[in-house]
């Protein structure tokens, strides 16, 4: 856990870290190969992703589909921009709740460090509201499984 | 555990979050809140008293108004919502650990041979 750090920049930036035991390349791939995305890009316990498509090239589309397997789910819709293998991805993304929510801008990059690799995701969002309203969606779907470990904690 | 507990209830609706977010911007009394909202004057002040309850929202009199505005700590209502957002993440990278150890493996017991 303590290997996340997630920060807010000015007023419409998030930027998260993460290091990883495996080289930049290995975590690249993570990130673009749809039968890896779909082993644990799923988000709280018990949710899957049945649909997964990730063209991983300019302009390329991408596409997630998450299911909680009792009738919930929501998708993700996107568009490479950018991509330098092993190192960088640039991407819009938006969420679709069914309605659209404004596009996030990604840059993520894929430093080598040590013997691993440290991640850098940095969003930008239209405006300050929509990045309220973006970290406020992470936390209902975040918030299930994590009332249970807050519960488990205290 | 109590005002944790009341935090997360707070904001778990989205009406509320959005009180919050019109709150950010200025000060509002129930009736320029209720407003963008569609809802009635009780609806909203039932919010409110969440919210306030919560320790998100601060009133003061005036007259016969009693306006809201986000309390002191009305940061900590961003802190929480980023520690949920890190968690949903942690839980997803926690589990690409687990991959990356799984795919590591293999490889490294073919390099031995």
């Amino acid at each position: 856990m303590s290997k996340l750090t997630l920060g807010i920049e000015g007023d419409r930036h998030v930027v998260v870290k993460r290091r990883f035991a495996a080289s930049p390349e290995a975590v690249y791939r993570a990130h673009t190969e749809p039968a890896l995305i779909q082993k644990w890009m799923l988000g709280p316990d018990g949710w899957t992703m049945p649909v997964c498509i990730c063209e991983a090239r300019p302009n390329g589309n991408i596409r997630y589909e998450w299911t909680n397997g009792s009738g919930g789910g929501f998708h993700l819709t996107g568009e490479f921009l950018e991509l330098e293998p092993f190192r960088r991805i640039v991407h819009v993304e938006r969420m679709h709740l069914p309605g659209p929510t404004p596009d996030n801008h990604v840059e993520t990059k894929f430093d080598p460090d040590g013997t691993g690799t440290l991640m850098t995701m940095r969003m930008t969002l239209p405006d300050a509201q929509t990045r309220s309203r973006m970290l406020a969606t992470g936390m209902e779907h975040g918030m299930e499984a994590s009332y249970v470990r807050l519960e488990s904690t205290f | 555990m109590h005002v944790l507990d009341a935090t997360f209830a707070a904001l778990s609706d989205p009406t509320r979050r959005a009180i919050l977010a019109r709150l950010a911007k200025s000060e509002a009394t129930v009736m320029q809140l209720a407003e963008p909202f569609e809802m009635t004057q009780p609806a909203i002040s039932r919010h409110l008293k969440v919210l306030e309850n919560a320790g998100l929202i601060a009133r003061r009199v005036e007259g016969a108004k009693r306006p809201c505005r986000l309390a002191e700590g009305g940061i900590d209502a961003i802190d929480q919502w980023l520690a949920m957002f890190r968690k949903a993440l942690a839980r997803n990278y926690d589990r690409l650990d687990e991959l990356l150890a799984d795919t590591k493996q293999p490889a490294k017991g073919k390099e031995k041979r």
